[in-house]
């Protein structure tokens, strides 16, 4: 059995986090540039006097497959390693994966991981 | 912000005080030919002419610095659109100057108070100037250099109003009042004064020495009469009226823009000594001061009025104390040209934030406030400031007063002219695009293609790829 972790992290935090998770042995991860809302709202930007608002904040969305028994130490190392206490650090959930194939070599399951 | 004040006001201070010292221990009038009587008369007049034109290459270097700057506080989908007036208010401007602007502007001897007209084309392009002649004080420059000098200051009027007018202005349009600016309304303009009209033959004649007036007034003015005749940008002002920001898209590119104009004002105002005299040095001194104190001056007020240091508004801010400067660049010392360009700095920013607050008028790189309202304080500043004729200078009010109907005039006949223009433009349907177009951007719209072009060769491109896989 395999799981997905996906966490939405600060952009300024994924190195590291990236480092972190390489600590624990995590082979390989997807990342996203993404935007978004959260409790945070968005923020106010000016220009030449005027204010504006930024709806969505730039956030990173960072995706591992691990085996089933590794998702809780690689989410609890993203949400070490991504803290920063102050509003905007993000989110994780994890999520159960159905089925996972390596494209090179048609291997599946946990050897495709 | 009780500190941050000090703080400026100690800066202020201390510049004033360095400045007030005696720094031009000469011996020379620089005022005065340093060469004459001991250098080749032929030399000398080879030597201005090849200076007026290095000077007019840096001047039509800032048609690159107008464009850099207004390409980027707007946004990305009108960049090719900015840069094309840009190319054709010179192209096109200097070519209808050479027709007929030339001839208005410097109707010769016996031209008009108010307007007069020499003919059309460039009469005497071929000819030289007499050694006998200018050793008894005539014009050193040839008819061709005069004209490339010259064509250059009417193409840098012609580009300031693009940037007031950008993001919803006709193409078609803009080549209509680049005609119109170029031929006519900046001409008339500088045939009262330069070119030997009523302004030049006042008692106290008017000081506007490479023309906070006749060329940054009247592109300025121009630019607001535009923007007013167009009305604002969809979007930029609230159902409330309050007016919302529409960040440009490169400030990297518009300050870079603020050096080359920077670099260029080199030209503009050193070479309207119209000699390779020991004046240029001077002038050049007080030129770099009054851009380095409007710049200053802009980030304080910028950062106080604003609560940051507002970057577009700082280079605002320089060229603000560049334009004020013009005038007066010949008749002051250094402490008059810092305080000039101070004094443009802090008024840019408040000038740009009365104009789109209070006026509403959407000029989105703030060209009324820095070429109209600066322009408009250089001429003041010379009449304050002027070091023999300057009213705070003991000079009296005569030339404060030839400065202030000088700049009224001027104020007055660019805001009839140039209005009409534009509301006839407006009127005959050819001023703004439609609501959808400007949605869109004006480089699709009007040019075709996007200034920023998309890799059609890229790998990620679907086309692309399967050419590639077949080759």
């Amino acid at each position: 059995m395999l799981h997905l972790v996906t966490a939405i992290i600060k952009p300024h935090m994924l190195e590291s986090v990236k480092d972190a998770l390489k600590g624990v042995g995590v082979q390989g991860i997807t990342v996203t540039e993404v935007k978004g809302f959260g409790r945070q709202g968005g923020h106010t930007e000016t220009y030449r006097g005027a204010e504006y608002k930024i709806d969505f904040v730039p956030k990173v969305k960072i995706e591992v497959v691990v085996p089933s028994d590794e998702a809780e130490k690689v989410a609890d190392t993203i949400l070490q390693s991504a803290q920063t206490g102050k509003i905007g650090d993000g989110k994780i959930w994890i999520t159960a994966v159905d089925r996972i194939v390596r494209i090179r070599t048609g291997e599946m399951g946990a050897d495709a991981v | 912000m009780r500190q941050k004040l000090l703080l400026g006001g100690g800066v202020v201070a201390a510049i004033l005080l360095l400045t007030a010292a005696p720094a031009l221990a000469q011996d020379v009038d620089p005022y005065e030919r340093f060469a004459e009587g001991s250098g080749d008369l032929a030399q000398t007049i080879v030597l201005d002419n090849i200076f007026i034109f290095i000077a007019g290459v840096l001047v039509f270097f800032m048609q690159a610095g107008f464009a850099l700057v207004e390409c980027g506080l707007t946004r990305a989908k009108n960049a090719a659109n900015i840069f094309m007036k840009n190319l054709m208010d010179a192209c096109l401007g200097v070519l209808v100057f050479a027709a007929v602007g030339w001839g208005i502007a410097y109707p010769g001897g016996d031209g008009g108070q108010f307007f007069g007209f020499a003919g059309f084309g460039i009469p005497g392009w071929d000819s030289f100037p007499d050694p006998a002649e200018v050793a008894a004080g005539g014009y050193p420059l040839g008819v061709s250099v005069d004209f490339f000098f010259q064509a250059a200051f009417a193409a840098t009027a012609a580009t300031i109003v693009s940037g007031a007018v950008a993001e919803r202005t006709k193409f078609v349009g803009y080549l209509a009042y680049t005609v119109v600016i170029t031929g006519l309304i900046y001409p008339i303009v500088v045939g009262w004064n330069w070119g030997g009209g009523w302004l030049s033959t006042l008692d106290t004649p008017f000081v506007d020495f490479a023309g906070s007036g006749l060329v940054h007034m009247v592109g300025g003015v121009a630019a607001f009469m535009g923007a007013l005749a167009l009305g604002p940008r969809i979007g930029k002002y609230g159902a409330d009226g309050k007016p919302r920001a529409i960040p440009g898209h490169s400030i990297p590119l518009a300050i870079t823009g603020v050096f080359i104009l920077f670099i260029g004002w080199f030209g503009f105002n050193p070479g309207s000594e119209l000699a390779a005299d020991m004046a240029v040095p001077v002038i050049a001194l007080l030129t770099l001061l009054a851009g380095m104190a409007g710049g200053t001056l802009a980030m304080a007020t910028s950062w106080i009025v604003l609560k940051k240091p507002d970057v577009s508004m700082t280079g605002n801010g320089v060229l603000a104390g560049l334009v004020a400067i013009c005038s007066g660049v010949g008749a002051m010392d250094p402490l008059g040209a810092i305080i000039t360009g101070a004094v443009a700095g802090a008024l840019v920013v408040l000038a740009v934030l009365f104009i789109e607050r209070v006026v509403k008028v959407d000029d989105p790189v703030g060209a009324s406030a820095l070429h109209g309202v600066c322009g408009f304080w250089g001429l003041l500043a010379t009449g304050l400031l002027a070091t023999d004729d300057g009213l705070l200078m003991g000079g009296g009010a005569d030339l404060f007063i030839t400065q202030l109907i000088g700049g009224v005039a001027i104020l007055a006949f660019v805001a009839v002219t140039a209005g009409i223009l534009f509301f006839a433009l407006k009127a005959a349907g050819i001023l703004r695009v439609s609501a959808e177009d400007e949605m869109i951007g004006l480089d699709l719209t009007e040019h075709g293609a996007p200034g920023y072009g998309p890799d059609l060769l890229s790998e990620s491109n679907p086309a692309a790829a399967s050419t590639m896989a077949s080759a």
